[in-house]
């Protein structure tokens, strides 16, 4: 692990200099612009990117994240796992502690388990838990919490049973889903528990106080286990929904980080702020989904293929967006562990002769001129999409189609994606975890989020098989033979994988860009 | 007068009742619901949800649910933010949205009625272009073109002021706030008030005020200012439940916590509860300042009597 | 005393005595420089949006793929330059004018013509039917607007004039208020009560009299409806209730411009220019129009 050196007395005496003795030390202050105010702090009840900085702060799982977004040990000390791959025994540290003093033992991540599992706490993101033992089962109501694959050993051991090898489980260990609650907190005080007065945390950070829609502060956790190497005193969060008041509030010093930025603005702050202004790959895909459900013309591969020929990616990532997005020729965005993702076919061939394949295919599936092809395409609103959504349009016009464009706002927008009612839809992925399951399954028969409904039993049978192989690199040869079949069929139509956008101060030390776009304060420190 | 208050108290709670029913239904019926998001969840999470918000049950049952939490005071918890009610959502929001409203108000009548009062005065002179034209610029660049270039300009490129943020109330983090809020009312009080003084000044009453000889100064003062703040008056009422009850634009560009941005917000994310808690507030005070408008008709022109 | 006595029998006299007070009111506007250069410039910016986009070289949704987010100029055509989908903002801003304009006129319209009606007939009876069509005013401000549009949408579908018949819903009950409060001062005045001891029907009344004598703020609520209308359909359109791309409005074209304000200033001041200029130009010429319509300006 990363030790770090504590910077303060050279703090101290900047801050002197400055003649600010009787303020506290301002630097040793993170101020972070988070996209949205938390629903919660309670890290069953929350759901969004936004939330995980400040859940991550509060709470440490039994893995958690480092600098650079790997994982390491977290409250478990040291692990083992079975031959077969379904039991893990972990080993607590016997110094971590809640916020309070009390320590954090077994029992509290076996009572977490059973708690976010219990259907009456209705948490949303319950599903990521679904590779233990009985998981599902007890979440559907139909077995007690106690049969859940969980048990503590003793007050420092912990024992995971999994319905079946998971080779993401450790990395989902790290998620929010699997963070210990304090047991003796949320007895005491129930659903209330979360609140600013009542929370107890196990992490780097404790609450301070809540001002909601304003601020978040959170101040250093002396009982954290290391406690030692947590440079700073306090973080605060500012939520900040509007992208420009964020980039305002930055260039005026109010803030530290932001965690995006508008990309309108890109290439004034790549001329103005080049320190500042960070991009990197992100897991994630922007696709737009085609409903292959009978009577769409979109249902026709053909047309589907043509659709996705004539799109140039290269366009939209460099002259729409110009934030480093990546165009995308596969459906698994690159950089996951175990995996190679398959690749379009036609990736290789030049635009002209992509178009005149294209127009091959329209004219096969019996659109032509006199026959031209309508289609009702479907965004959220957004600048980005809509931007998006009209430069598609238009390199669609060549093939002689007739796109109508809908936006509408989110809550609309998916319910008709998930009615089937659009010819072409916007969607989008960002990974759970690091695993191409966790994409690919969004092509699976009847799954939720197929808005398109594209179902191919071949696709579904190695899916299936890969669920069942233990060893990495088969499994994640099995999984792109999948994704192989998916893009031959023209499942969906990826457009380019995500870029992380940060602004971030340069005296900040510790913050490294990765591919999770995750950031945990504890390693940031300022320097001198 | 204070049969007449207690009458209209007493009808506002038909009014009220007519206007929950009427948005209870009208938000069930709308599509999309509270989980409909990015991510289409497992049948079964959806389902514990929906039990969780008493939504699985039909809508006539929800509707007489919430009405028997409501008479005890519930507005119930926020779908979206799990860990407040409505009730403190509204209670933590409103005073600040009240606090930036009232500023806004005072600043907008302090400059937008003598604004007027002068441009009326010299009616169609250079002073009166002048005047309405500045005036009518406000009108003209709607508040979230506003905003951001006064942040822009006063934030970031002076830094006289902060960008945003709240700060516990601090004058500094309000000045911003206050005139982009203001400057629209601005322009409407002075644009109604010159047209209504013209209006009055040209009334045979005045008229014969002047030819009894008293100075200008007395007519107008007297005799003309106040009819000619009807129309305005007319205005603010709704206007100030509107201010008082905070901009999702100005909350949004400025970081403040109040509670204009649960308005639309609460609507998008379908967070049922929220929206309702924030339509009963809301319609509460509209019959609380159009009553007070309704009052401060017969004190400015005694004419006007209210017969029940 | 006597110019109210004057209003009333020229107000009940025949058509041709109406016919000259629009020839007067006319005469009268004509003398107003400011409402005539206002007058001039609308009608010429109204013309640009109808013919305009058949002037420029580029179509509506036409795509430049050399030319994103370029700034004006002479050289590639495109005089106000182009939008983030190398689309010339011209062609756009003209085009959106379209939108924006006939949305204020008909909204604008309805609000006025539902919101004076309601307001004068409120006020002149006054008592229990008053305070019922008031009630019925507070609930109409009280019901979330949001839920309202979206489900217009749902049973009407995607259309421009549930749009306008939308916001010209909401945007009366200002005007109906402030209607009523004239009323409620005017119907006391002498030459109601005189209108009403000769006999004069209710209905002639209110038409007649009462209505005509609260132009003044009618008039200025106008011009200050028409903003609020145009920056409303934006929302709208945020919405996806509001106009679909290709189509825009100013207030469209505005909302995006103000996300590049600094990298692409001309994506938000042409657009802001176009709207600003109209609504000085309606100011200046309401003003004009209340002051000719203005019976005591004899």
């Amino acid at each position: 692990m990363i030790s770090f050196v504590r910077l303060r007395p050279a703090l101290c005496t900047a801050v002197m200099a400055a003649g600010l003795a009787a303020l506290p030390l301002q630097a040793d202050t993170l101020r972070i612009a988070t996209m949205g105010e938390p629903s919660s702090l309670d890290p069953h009840k929350i759901s969004g990117t936004w939330e995980n900085d400040v859940a991550g702060d509060l709470f440490e799982g039994l893995i958690t994240e480092a600098a650079n977004g790997e994982r390491i040990p977290g409250v478990a000390e040291s692990w083992e796992i079975s031959e077969d791959g379904t039991v893990y025994i972990f080993r607590l540290r016997e110094n971590a502690r809640w916020s309070d003093g009390e320590p954090v033992t077994a029992e509290d991540f076996v009572f977490a388990f059973r708690r976010i599992l219990d259907p009456a706490t209705a948490a949303d993101y319950a599903y990521l838990l679904y590779p233990v033992k009985n998981a599902e089962v007890v979440y559907g109501g139909d077995a007690e919490p106690e049969t859940l694959g969980i048990e503590a050993l003793d007050n420092h051991t912990l024992r995971i049973t999994l319905e079946r090898s998971t080779p993401y489980f450790l990395d989902q260990l790290s998620h929010y889903t699997a963070y210990p609650v304090p047991r003796h907190v949320v007895k005491e005080h129930g659903d209330r528990w979360s609140r600013p007065a009542n929370l107890v945390s196990n992490g780097p950070f404790k609450i301070q106080r809540w001002q909601s829609q304003t601020r978040i502060e959170v101040v250093r956790n002396e009982h954290f286990h290391d406690a030692d190497n947590v440079a700073l005193d306090q973080v605060i969060y500012f939520p900040i929904e509007e992208r420009n008041t964020a980039l305002n509030r930055f260039r005026a010093g109010e803030i530290d980080v932001a965690r995006d930025f508008p990309t309108q603005q890109y290439g004034w702050l790549r001329d103005n702020l080049p320190e500042a202004t960070h991009t990197a790959p992100f897991l994630g895909i922007y696709y737009y989904t085609l409903n292959t459900r009978e009577g769409h013309p979109t249902a026709d591969p053909r047309v589907r293929e043509a659709l996705s020929l004539a799109v140039r990616r290269e366009v939209i990532t460099d002259r729409i967006l110009g934030t480093g997005e990546v165009p995308a020729y596969s459906f698994v965005p690159p950089g996951i562990s175990h995996y190679e993702p398959a690749m379009l076919e036609f990736s290789e061939l030049s635009q002209d002769e992509r178009m005149e394949r294209a127009r091959e295919l329209m004219s096969e599936a019996g659109y032509g001129p006199d026959n031209p092809l309508q289609l009702r395409l479907r965004y959220n609103t957004s600048e980005d999409h809509r931007q998006v959504a009209i430069a598609i349009g238009a390199m669609w016009e060549p093939l002689g189609v007739q796109v109508d464009l809908f936006n509408s706002e989110v809550a609309v927008h998916y319910t008709d994606l998930r009615q089937g009612d659009f010819d072409v839809g916007r969607a989008g992925w960002i990974g759970d975890y690091n695993d191409a399951q966790n994409f690919l399954s969004l092509l699976e028969s009847g799954v939720g989020n197929n808005y398109g409904a594209y179902s191919n039993e071949q696709f579904d049978a190695l899916m299936r098989e890969a669920a069942e192989t233990q060893d990495l690199e088969r499994r994640g040869e099995i999984m792109a033979e999948a994704e192989r079949i998916a893009l031959a069929d023209s499942a969906t139509l990826p457009i380019y994988y995500y870029v992380s956008r940060n602004l971030v101060n340069p005296a900040l030390q510790g913050w490294e860009n990765n591919i999770e776009d995750i950031h945990r304060s504890r390693w940031v420190s300022f320097e001198e | 007068m204070l049969i007449y208050v207690s009458k209209r108290l007493l009808q506002a709670i038909p009014t009220l009742l007519i206007v929950i029913t009427l948005s209870f239904f009208l938000m069930h019926l709308a599509p999309g619901g509270p989980f409909d998001g990015e991510r289409q969840l497992p049948a079964e999470i959806e389902a514990n949800l929906r039990a969780a918000y008493h939504l699985d049950q039909p809508v006539w049952r929800q509707y007489f649910i919430y009405l028997g939490n409501l008479l005890q005071g519930d507005f119930g918890p926020s779908f979206r933010y799990k860990d407040f009610t409505v009730t403190e959502l509204i209670a933590q929001g409103f005073p600040v949205s009240l606090e930036l409203g009232l500023w806004a108000i005072a600043l907008a009548i302090a400059v937008g009625l003598p604004l007027g009062i002068l441009a009326a005065l010299h009616r169609n002179s250079s002073i009166d272009y002048l005047v309405m034209g500045t005036a009518l610029a406000g009108v003209a660049i709607p508040n979230f073109v506003i905003a951001p270039v006064l942040a822009l300009v006063f934030g970031v490129l002076l830094a006289w002021l902060p960008v945003g943020g709240w700060n516990d109330g601090h004058w500094r983090n309000m000045v911003l706030p206050v005139i982009a809020l203001s400057i629209q009312q601005v322009a409407y009080i002075a644009r109604m008030s010159r047209a209504s003084m013209i209006e009055v000044l040209g009334s045979h009453y005045i008229r014969t005020a002047r030819a009894k000889g008293l100075s200008e100064r007395e007519v107008i003062w007297r005799h003309a200012l106040r009819p000619s703040l009807l129309p305005v008056v007319s205005y603010l009422g709704p206007a100030i439940a509107g201010i008082i009850t905070g901009s999702v634009v100005i909350e949004q560009i400025f970081g403040i916590p109040g509670i204009g941005r649960y308005f639309v917000q609460a609507a998008l994310n379908r967070d049922y509860t929220l929206v309702m808690g924030t339509v009963v507030f809301y319609g509460i005070l509209i019959v609380l300042l159009n009553l007070i408008v309704d009052l401060l008709y017969s004190a400015l022109d005694p004419q006007i009597r209210y017969d029940d | 005393m006597t110019t109210d006595t004057t209003t009333l029998t020229s107000d009940t006299g025949d058509l041709s005595a109406g016919d000259s007070l629009g020839r007067d009111a006319w005469r009268r506007l004509k003398r107003n420089r400011a409402a005539m250069v206002s007058l001039v410039l609308l009608i010429f910016i109204a013309a640009a949006c109808v013919a305009g986009p058949w002037l420029t070289p580029w179509g509506l949704n036409e795509v430049n793929w050399d030319a994103f987010r370029s700034p004006p100029s002479l050289e590639d055509g495109h005089l106000a330059g182009t939008d983030a989908n190398g689309r010339d903002l011209l062609t756009r801003t003209l085009y959106g004018g379209q939108i924006s304009l006939s949305v204020a006129l008909v909204a604008t319209f309805v609000s006025l013509v539902i919101g004076v009606l309601y307001g004068a007939v409120a006020g002149y009876l006054g008592g229990r039917v008053d305070n019922l069509m008031m009630r019925f005013v507070d609930i109409m401000y009280s019901l979330p607007f949001m839920f309202l549009v979206i489900l217009l949408m749902v049973v009407f579908g995607r259309n421009i004039l549930l749009i306008y018949a939308a916001i010209g819903a909401v945007e009366w009950l200002d005007m109906s208020r402030i209607v009523r409060g004239q009323t409620l001062a005017l119907k006391r005045r002498e030459f109601v009560e005189a209108a009403r001891a000769l006999g004069v029907r209710s209905r002639t009344i209110v038409m007649r009299h009462l209505i005509p004598n609260t132009l003044g703020p009618v008039i200025v609520y106008v011009t200050l409806t028409v903003p609020k209308v145009i920056l409303l359909e934006s929302f709208l359109s945020f919405l996806g209730l509001g106009v679909q791309e290709p189509m825009t409005s100013w207030g469209v074209l505005i909302s995006e411009g103000v996300d590049t304000m600094q990298s692409a200033p001309w994506m938000l001041l042409v657009p802001s220019t176009f709207l600003a200029a109209t609504l000085l130009c309606l100011n200046f010429l309401g003003d004009g129009l209340r002051d000719a319509l203005d019976p005591r300006t004899h």
